[in-house]
């Protein structure tokens, strides 16, 4: 009888640590909704009036933008949660991007973009700052092109630094004139130079 | 003493258990158009690189090991070959965009290069997938040129 008993015992524990485990094929899916859109104090040295504009203007690809530059100052300044967290939200505009009132063409080319901006922008979300910065600079690329059909209202600035993935070199955009470096921070902050102005 | 019989009873059942939960198994016997081998001209000697050292979780076909089916192994498995899959798919490679095969590939040629690919865990048991210095060598010559004539 008391035979009994435990292994009915045994069994009960059996299936509680079952059901437990079962319950962990949820996971933890979906990436973080951005819970904090406050304006980005880092990009406040900018002089000129990109914020306001970036509040009044309909642009679609405004937020793309400003997460984009978040991801930026977040490298220039060695921050990988920041940049991190600015991925993960750059992930969520894309998916809301809207592209209807592009012609097909330009759609076909939005969604190749986008589709591939994506994935760099979930892999920063969830990548050491080396790799980080590795995407960073395919998405830059990403990012330019897809300025080159959708345009903006924001002032920005094409910089360019020589050295980056082995003397190749690597693009990014700043609201700002001076140079920043994204790909190699504090180590050699003032690499590159202004390519373009965009508007 | 009871209690560890208890315990280890416990485990046994558990791991008995956990047999019945089955897991999908990533298996298809044809090879698409649009896979890296068809779309590209790839030299034979590479050829069978790729196909031993990444196809197992980067295509829909992976030569399972014996004890594959065995948990919680198979989980482990599964959760790596659905993440390889979505990460880089070579039997999709003919779909994938301009744009992403220029990204797939330079992120191919960086995990090389730093010898994050193939995994440890993996080469651990898969000992003939360890690419040899020359090896690596050859894999990133090739990827590189595909990548420049995009």
């Amino acid at each position: 009888m008391r035979k009994l008993k435990k292994t009915i015992g045994i069994l009960t524990m059996t299936l509680v640590t079952l059901t437990a485990m079962s319950c962990k094929d949820g996971k933890k899916e979906g990436a973080a909704e951005p819970m904090s859109n406050e304006m980005h104090q880092e990009d406040g040295n900018n002089q000129d009036g990109s914020k306001q504009m970036a509040n009044a203007g309909s642009n679609a690809s405004d937020a793309i933008i400003d997460n984009y530059l978040k991801i930026k100052n977040a490298l220039v300044a060695d921050n990988q949660e920041k940049a991190a967290e600015a991925g993960g939200n750059l992930v969520a505009d894309f998916d809301d991007f809207d592209k209807a009132s592009y012609s097909s063409e330009e759609q076909q080319e939005l969604t190749d973009i986008i589709e591939d901006a994506k994935e760099h922008a979930e892999h920063i979300s969830e990548s050491p700052m080396e790799h980080q910065r590795e995407h960073f600079d395919i998405l830059s690329k990403d990012i330019i092109d897809m300025i080159a059909i959708t345009g903006t209202d924001k002032k920005l600035y094409q910089d360019f630094c020589p050295m980056y993935n082995d003397n190749k070199g690597a693009q990014w955009l700043s609201a700002s004139k001076e140079i920043k470096n994204p790909y190699y921070g504090s180590k050699m902050m003032g690499c590159g130079e202004v390519q373009k102005e965009i508007n | 003493m009871k209690i560890i019989k208890i315990i280890v009873l416990v485990l046994l059942v558990a791991f008995v258990g956990i047999q019945f939960i089955s897991t999908s198994r990533n298996l298809s016997s044809t090879v698409p158009k649009t896979d890296f081998m068809l779309v590209n001209k790839v030299p034979t000697t590479i050829q069978n690189k790729l196909q031993i050292s990444c196809y197992d979780c980067h295509s829909n076909n992976t030569g399972y090991p014996w004890y594959n089916k065995i948990q919680p192994a198979a989980w482990f498995l599964e959760d790596h070959i659905k993440e390889g899959k979505a990460e880089l798919n070579f039997n999709e490679w003919g779909e994938y965009s301009d744009r992403r095969k220029n990204s797939k590939l330079r992120s191919i040629i960086s995990q090389i290069e730093d010898d994050e690919m193939p995994l440890d865990s993996y080469t651990l048991i898969h000992t003939d997938a360890k690419l040899s210095e020359d090896g690596r060598t050859e894999i990133i010559a090739f990827m590189t040129q595909l990548k420049n004539d995009l």
